[in-house]
């Protein structure tokens, strides 16, 4: 590709998303405003070497997009007569780009990638293709599934939306909010996937990080009074601040309590922190986002583990369970009684969950009870915990962790080999 | 990856020429659309040079300088940190920039280091200390 070429590429890039926001408006139909995109992006590659880039290049890409999609439609409309199409002619030539508000194309093209007729799977594909750029290659690779897997993906939610007839217009007020779940949702989930993917050997699984927390910047700035958008943000800011302490050079999981915190990103936090305190001053009651950055805040705000509000953390968890009403969320709290109160206060929480029928062999829990025994000096009960939440999770690391853990109680025992990638290594 | 763009002055942004309602307009715009793409990390407009204190350091001699300092050129007016996928992007978007004086005026993209880049010479010591400083900087503006 030539510098001119990659220029242009790169000018089309950051227009696409308005672009096809503003097309996806006229056409009512995500494949084709795509489709039109790209045919405006094949006329700017042509033209603008001779032209230099224009003053406005996503004006011109739009109007190049309407002049093709419009000579395609009234070609459709002679030949077919159609009422529909006649109609949408009609939509192409008359409304005025100026009338539409530049924020709202964006948005509306955030909404009809996380429209909740679709599955999370399709939802998390097509934002980061729509806005984040991703190519069908790079998802895959994201993804960990095939090409023609993810294309196929991408494919049946453009039909499903069309199909559908889901309404492309903006909604607002309480309209607007109660679509917000949905989409948060994939921002999340766009941010978790990244901030696991402890393997390292490909970038594109870490940076949808990056892709996560620009999602969640824009979604801040369009519908800045959805107080959830905020507490997702300082979420995202909080966890990300921790990226580069979570893992040890072996890639082995390093818990909160030991790492660097020196080593956190301050200036991620302070971000957390602002976007954290904009959520907190629009909501009543605080939703489970802010909730759950309030939980991080406290981490992030203590010098050491001994330092930290235990208590605040443990009253934040009250609410995020009466939230929720998630087993996860009241294991997690049981923790935090247990750093308040002392472990005793702690097991016997987590000993009520465990005769529970949710959590009986999650191995988190069992993880958890293994901890609080040796905390009570209960070493062999404690190991045996352990042992018992090495066989039953399915992270490898995790499993190698919990061996090193146990002989780091009693480094006297012989425990067996993990052998890595033997029976457990699902 | 982040980067700092950097504003340089002009005998206008020195002289504290305030930008008219046009332009504040197209600046509240471009600034607007920045947030609403989810590059913008933050920044700032700089008072001319008039009202800046230059600290000169030459070993262990320390001297201050008052402003204004005469090479327009190398002054800087304001700046933004950006987070953007890559120097292209960022290219793109200060191309989208309104010009920010009557004249002539340059707008450099500095990309900011991270650890990784310092290799095997940033030791975890140093890395450290670094860190513990950043500590100190980001408490002392809280």
């Amino acid at each position: 590709m030539s510098p001119v070429q990659r220029a242009i590429e790169s000018a089309w890039r950051v227009e696409a998303p308005r672009l096809i926001g503003g097309l996806v408006r006229l056409t009512r139909d995500v494949g084709r405003a795509e489709d039109l995109a790209h045919e405006a992006l094949v006329i700017a590659l042509e033209r603008w070497p001779e032209t230099g880039i224009p003053h406005n290049p996503g004006a011109w890409l739009m109007t190049a997009a309407r002049n093709r999609g419009l000579d395609a439609l009234r070609h459709d409309a002679r030949v077919a007569e159609k009422h529909a199409e006649i109609q949408a002619v009609a939509r192409f030539s008359t409304e005025p780009d100026e009338a539409i508000e530049v924020g709202d194309d964006r948005l509306r093209l955030i909404l009809i990638a996380c429209h909740p007729i679709l599955s999370v799977d399709a939802r998390v594909a097509l934002t980061l293709r729509l806005l984040g750029g991703l190519t069908t290659d790079e998802l895959a690779r994201a993804f960990l599934v095939a090409e023609s897997t993810m294309a196929q993906r991408i494919v049946r939610a453009k039909r499903t939306l069309t199909e559908a007839r889901v309404p492309f217009e903006v909604p607002t007020g309480t309209a607007l909010h109660d679509r917000m779940p949905a989409v948060l949702e994939v921002i999340y989930l766009i941010f978790n996937e990244g901030y696991w993917a402890t393997s390292g050997a490909d970038v594109v699984r870490p940076a949808l990080c990056a892709d996560a927390l620009r999602l969640g910047r824009t979604l801040a700035a369009l519908v800045p009074l959805a107080a959830e958008v905020h507490g997702l943000l300082a979420l995202m800011e909080i966890q990300a601040s921790r990226m580069r302490t979570r893992v040890a050079a072996d890639g082995s999981p390093v818990l909160l309590q030991d790492q660097n915190r020196a080593r956190w990103d301050h200036l991620a936090i302070r971000r957390g922190l602002d976007a954290l305190a904009r959520a907190e001053k629009r909501a009543q009651p605080l939703g489970p986002y802010t909730l759950q950055a309030a939980i991080a805040a406290c981490h992030a705000r203590a010098r050491s583990t001994e330092a930290t509000d235990w208590w605040r953390i443990v009253a934040l968890y009250d609410a995020l369970v009466e939230v929720t009403g998630s087993p996860v969320v009241a294991l997690n709290r049981a923790v935090a009684v247990s750093m308040a109160a002392g472990p005793e206060a702690g097991l016997e929480l987590v000993d009520a969950l465990a005769n529970g029928p949710a959590l009986q062999s999650y191995p988190l829990l069992i993880t958890v009870r293994g901890e609080l025994l040796a905390r009570l000096g209960r070493i062999p009960e404690a190991r045996a915990e352990l042992r018992r939440a090495a066989a039953a999770t399915t992270h490898l690391r995790e499993r190698e962790r919990l061996y090193a853990r146990m002989h780091a109680l009693d480094p006297s025992a012989v425990d067996p080999d993990p052998m890595p990638g033997g029976d457990f290594s699902a | 990856m982040r980067v700092m763009v950097i504003v340089k002055a002009s005998a206008e942004s020195e002289a504290s020429v305030m930008p008219g309602e046009e332009l504040l307009t197209a600046m509240g715009a471009y600034n607007e659309a920045l947030m609403q793409a989810g590059i913008m990390l933050g920044g700032e407009g700089l008072k001319p040079s008039s009202a800046a204190k230059r600290m000169i350091i030459a070993g262990d001699e320390r001297r201050v300088v008052d402003g204004p300092f005469a090479e327009t050129k190398e002054l800087i007016a304001g700046f933004w940190m950006w987070e953007v996928k890559s120097m292209d992007e960022a290219v793109e978007w200060a191309r989208r920039m309104p010009s920010p004086q009557s004249g002539h005026t340059e707008v450099d993209i500095r990309p900011i280091f991270s650890a990784e880049d310092f290799g095997e010479a940033f030791t975890p010591e140093l890395q450290a200390q670094e860190e513990r400083m950043r500590e100190e900087l980001a408490k002392r503006g809280s």
